[in-house]
């Protein structure tokens, strides 16, 4: 599976500069992705934000240090849990979704049949995906951020009389350039993996109504699997390059 | 029919799949205007003969020329030129889900051809009159029946004027009166656009309203080959077997 996974990769790499580019279709799928994966993902950053805000509170008082408190939510939100967090989601709902849809029109012989007109299949149906993944899911993961916040904001006043613009002011004050950028950067990363694990699944699918079964369920294993590996070789990376401790 | 120039000619096919050989050594021309069929039981190679005439499937060995040029030696720019002169009709019509009964039609036309909306309107009303289905235009894929998917896939692989039609089992999941039609609708075809058409099949009904020369293919390799009539009155017992199987398999519908 990873020589099957690099071919396709060096191939999607090898087509995305050869016009026609089908910007209609990217932005199609980036909003269609985009709104089917927003709800979920706003759910569970704020739940995530109110439960790690409620988590650290006693362990900051332990050590008299609940002043830290936003300060330490919001630099684990922003440089992990949020886009972690939000990719794991993505994938269990984009990548089975496209390792379905493509999986459906390998089986049934669409991709064939459009193979057969002249057209690329692999351009229009995984070319667009993988492209629309990698730029979507940055943006879902700064909004994913942003709800965090307000879900740790609201555990916080629980239990500290602490004004939002307070909060907000120390989170600002605690979360560095060094912190943020690297956070959502590596989530072009995590949207290429779902995108790319997706298609790879979807399009070389087999074996009928199985095969799609197959092809989604694994789509989602290999994805999630993939964004916590690259997460950990990334994470090195930023801390190589981007030092934070002063 | 046929007015006797070489269109397709297939030289010493071969294609394993591991072990499992479903073609050895498979030859055989078509000329210009020629219906032929390619016939033989489920599971004997044709609907891989018909992919690896257009790459669909590599072959292991062998060539297949198309209007002169050797298909498997094209790189990916001339075969995608070479396959926008061949239309397809797959086994469950492979129509895309996603897409309107319009949106299907248009799709090869947007994609390859550089033609204005009002021709593309022009040859999707065209092409739906053709197969009587102009009231579907509209509909989605998940609303036909699947006599009427054929007939958009049909259509669909039509709108390109093709010179050339590849039918993969077009009759195959229907009842025997829709089978029939369709069968009929072919052949109308066929006459009216002037295509050559390989058609594979194992219904004897469709062969024997389309076919104007048949092959038959059994463990990877043609046993006979000429007119339906001839085929099915030889005394080969190997075709008198095969024949005598199809016909109680479509109810007598030879008689």
């Amino acid at each position: 599976m990873i020589g099957g996974l690099t071919t396709f990769s060096i191939r999607f790499l090898k087509e995305v500069f050869i016009p026609p580019y089908e910007v209609d279709q990217i932005r199609k799928h980036m909003i269609e992705l985009g709104m089917k994966t927003l709800p979920i993902v706003g759910v569970t950053g704020f739940i995530i934000g109110l439960v790690i805000a409620m988590q650290l509170s006693p362990v900051l008082k332990r050590f008299g240090a609940e002043a830290f408190l936003p300060g330490s939510v919001g630099i684990s939100i922003v440089r992990e849990l949020g886009p972690v967090i939000c990719a794991l989601i993505f994938a269990g709902r984009v990548s089975s979704g496209i390792g379905a849809e493509l999986g459906s029109m390998r089986v049934t012989e669409q991709i064939d049949a459009m193979e057969v007109s002249g057209v690329n299949p692999f351009r229009y149906l995984v070319v667009t995906r993988i492209f629309a993944t990698t730029f979507i899911l940055p943006i879902l993961t700064v909004y994913v951020i942003f709800i965090s916040l307000i879900g740790a904001y609201i555990a916080v006043v629980l239990v500290q009389n602490m004004t939002w613009a307070y909060y907000i002011d120390r989170v600002i004050f605690a979360v560095e350039f060094g912190d943020a950028i690297p956070g959502v950067s590596k989530t072009f990363v995590f949207g290429f993996i779902v995108g790319l694990v997706g298609s790879f699944k979807g399009y070389t699918a087999e074996n009928g109504t199985e095969g799609v079964g197959k092809a989604s369920t694994s789509a989602v294993v290999v994805s999630s699997l993939l964004i916590l590996i690259f997460d950990m070789v990334l994470v090195k990376l930023t801390l190589w390059i981007w030092p934070t401790v002063k | 029919m046929a007015n006797g120039e070489v269109m397709i000619e297939i030289k010493d096919l071969h294609k394993s799949f591991n072990s499992n050989v479903v073609l050895d050594g498979v030859s055989f021309n078509v000329t210009e205007a020629e219906n032929m069929v390619v016939f033989g039981r489920s599971g004997t190679g044709k609907s891989v003969l018909l992919k690896c005439m257009i790459r669909l499937m590599e072959p292991d060995a062998g060539s297949v020329f198309i209007e002169g040029k050797n298909v498997l030696n094209l790189d990916l720019k001339e075969l995608n030129n070479l396959r926008k002169s061949i239309g397809f009709l797959f086994q469950g019509a492979a129509l895309y889900d996603s897409m309107s009964v319009r949106e299907n039609l248009e799709f090869p036309l947007i994609r390859n051809f550089h033609l204005d909306k009002k021709e593309i309107d022009k040859r999707v009303h065209f092409v739906l009159d053709a197969v009587s289905l102009l009231e579907a235009i509209d509909k989605m894929p998940s609303e036909l029946s699947g006599g009427m998917k054929k007939r958009i896939g049909l259509a669909r692989s039509i709108i390109t004027k093709p010179k050339l039609m590849l039918y993969d089992e077009p009759t195959t999941g229907l009842d025997p009166i829709t089978s029939k039609e369709i069968s009929a609708l072919i052949t109308d075809l066929q006459h009216r656009l002037k295509m050559t058409s390989i058609v594979v099949t194992h219904d004897l009904l469709c062969a024997k309203i389309i076919a104007d020369r048949a092959i038959i293919l059994d463990g990877g390799k043609i046993v006979k080959e000429g007119s339906i009539n001839d085929l099915v009155t030889s005394e080969d017992p190997l075709l008198k077997n095969f024949f005598s199987d199809e016909i109680i398999e479509n109810n007598g519908s030879m008689k």
